[in-house]
């Protein structure tokens, strides 16, 4: 898999051991001060040092949401009998992201300490990592990663001697984009369909079989060991003032330089593209740009010129950070049937749980795909628009804003090539 | 055919029960048994997970059929599955699809009358930097080309 790195100071967090020789196995991540920081979590840390420290360094979550981890843990109550759950949320299927499956595959060990510190930090004794089950290369890695770890005595009982005891399983998925979703990843976890669940209660008091259950992304957690190693101070001294530290984005489509990259929250959108990844190819123009994976609002040129990879920026330019995961298309990129593509992923993989979702993500995409098709009527794009309004804020989960927020954004954003395609019955950019 | 786990698979499933902090939480690994077992997940199969699993067989039917992974019919030796979702189609993944069904005679969701390959169409499969990709049985070809793709399909006996 591609990965790449800036030129420049900037230091590498996430990325810090892809691309040392057999990243993967326990032997090169302690060889590189890998499970020391953990050790110092379990021999010097009370929990609420540790929840105060995550605090500080401004780590927010990087499943797309953007939730300061450190506040998520202090939701969990201390004096609950219940048992506690930790679940690392390795059920990547946004479309356009790949981050999260390069660190499966070859950093398994600093999302496995992540885990262990995030379980410590809400005092759980055991801990899932939930990963996608397409990625099986991915999970067998992480299970043997596991069992290295068990064999080295970083989980198990009484670690580092210590009256701390965790357990840790890693489980797989079995398809399903919804199940990245918190809580539709705990009803997966429970052993049932992955249906999300109405909030409040929220997963950190009423979580895994009723029990108090933080999930947090693998990217989040992979950023636990620098931050405890180097300090919330030089965590937090990186990024913006919102947006600290850094973050992955997975870089598709009509690139000259695909792949993974870390950058410092902040940096500049169009510099990035233009010359980290070496701009659009072929010499031709850009057309338009997903930013934060196939649930955000594509942005048109003009849009991003002065945006920067953070959540405010992103957001005060009229789309969301997401995942990272952008998405480029140049001018040869036909955006009706760009959004019809997005369309049908929605259709495919709506729960089918509450009824604006599941009957509205349908009618979108047959929509988009008779406007691609030439049978479309000029009332179509209002309708899509009216539908996607209907389905915005009236669903149980995220899912349903995820699917009318791209839908309405292709409209309103190319809405001449929209009704070319309806006025010429015909697909007028691929002929 | 009496569905029923082996011996081995029955220590497999006592095993994989153990790990959860509940049984229900076993469902997903305890049908993944079940489908390496019997090839797929059909009517009896589900009526014997549910029976081991101490649930109501609809309740485990609703589950199979929720999961695009599991199989309720049976399918090819080679499952190829194309990604279709934006990052690949932009790389080109319509005209992968047009090769390999051109090539199998055979549209996605069939199987080829000599059971050996089974296409599917899928949703992003986390690989958009490497486009247009597939992926057959657990194995990720990325980067595809028509010339790559034709290679692949010939030594997949």
């Amino acid at each position: 898999m591609l990965c790449w790195t800036l030129k420049g100071k900037m230091e590498k967090v996430l990325l810090r051991n892809i691309g040392v020789p057999d990243s993967h196995r326990l032997a090169a991540y302690t060889s590189r001060g890998g499970y020391a920081p953990w050790r110092a979590v379990v021999e010097s840390m009370r929990p609420e040092q540790l929840i105060e420290e995550v605090k500080a360094s401004g780590l927010r979550g990087r499943g797309g949401a953007g939730f300061p981890t450190g506040m998520k843990w202090s939701f969990v109550p201390k004096d609950n009998p219940k048992p506690k759950y930790l679940v690392c949320n390795a059920d990547e299927s946004e479309p356009g992201t790949f981050k999260d499956r390069l660190l499966i595959e070859q950093d398994p060990h600093a999302i496995i300490e992540g885990t262990l510190m995030a379980a410590y930090a809400i005092q759980s004794h055991t801990a899932f990592i939930y990963v996608r089950g397409e990625l099986a290369f991915g999970a067998t890695r992480l299970e043997r990663a596991v069992e290295e770890a068990y064999e080295a005595g970083y989980i198990g009982k009484k670690i580092f001697g210590s009256d701390y005891d965790l357990d840790m399983i890693v489980h797989r998925g079995a398809g399903a984009y919804i199940c990245g979703e918190e809580t539709a990843l705990l009803s997966s976890l429970e052993g049932g369909r992955g249906w999300p669940k109405v909030k409040p209660p929220f997963p950190a008091t009423h979580g895994l079989f009723g029990c108090p259950t933080v999930v947090n992304n693998v990217e989040t957690l992979a950023a636990l060991p620098w931050i405890i190693e180097h300090g919330a101070a030089a965590y937090a001294a990186m990024g913006t003032e919102k947006s600290k530290g850094t973050k992955l984005f997975s870089v598709s489509g009509h690139i000259a330089r695909p792949g993974v990259y870390e950058l410092e929250m902040g940096y500049p959108f169009k510099k990035f593209l233009e010359e980290d990844c070496g701009g659009v190819p072929d010499g031709k123009k850009l057309k338009g740009v997903i930013p934060g994976g196939g649930s955000m609002p594509v942005l048109r040129p003009e849009e991003i010129e002065n945006v920067n990879l953070d959540y405010e920026s992103v957001q005060a330019a009229g789309s969301l950070l997401g995942s990272g995961g952008v998405i480029v298309m140049d001018e040869t990129t036909c955006m009706v049937r760009a959004a019809w593509n997005i369309a049908r992923f929605y259709a495919h993989e709506s729960c089918g749980q509450c009824s604006p979702c599941r009957e509205g993500c349908h009618w979108m995409e047959k929509l988009f795909h008779r406007v691609e098709h030439g049978e479309g009527d000029k009332s179509d794009l209002d309708l899509i628009l009216n539908i996607s309004g209907n389905i915005m804020g009236n669903t149980i989960c995220p899912f349903g804003d995820a699917a009318a927020m791209p839908a309405a954004a292709f409209i309103k954003k190319y809405r001449d090539e929209f009704e070319a395609h309806v006025k010429d019955r015909k697909c007028t950019v691929r002929g | 055919m009496a569905v029923e786990f082996s011996p081995e698979a029955l220590e497999k499933f006592t095993d994989i029960v153990a790990r959860y902090p509940r049984k229900e939480a076993a469902m997903l690994p305890v049908l993944y048994l079940a489908q390496g077992e019997f090839g797929h997940l059909g009517p009896e199969a589900i009526d014997y997970v549910a029976k081991l699993m101490g649930q109501p067989p609809a309740r485990v039917h609703g589950v199979v059929s929720f999961y695009t992974m599991f199989n309720m019919k049976p399918i090819g030796r080679h499952h190829i599955q194309i990604c279709r979702t934006l990052p690949c189609a932009l790389g080109g993944a319509e005209k992968i699809t047009a090769v390999i069904r051109q090539r199998l005679g055979v549209e996605p969701g069939e199987t080829t009358p000599d059971g050996r390959f089974t296409l599917s169409e899928v949703e992003c499969l986390a690989s958009c930097g490497t486009a247009p990709m597939m992926q057959i049985n657990d194995d990720y070809y990325e980067n595809l080309t028509e010339e790559k793709v034709a290679e692949i399909l010939h030594s997949l006996k």
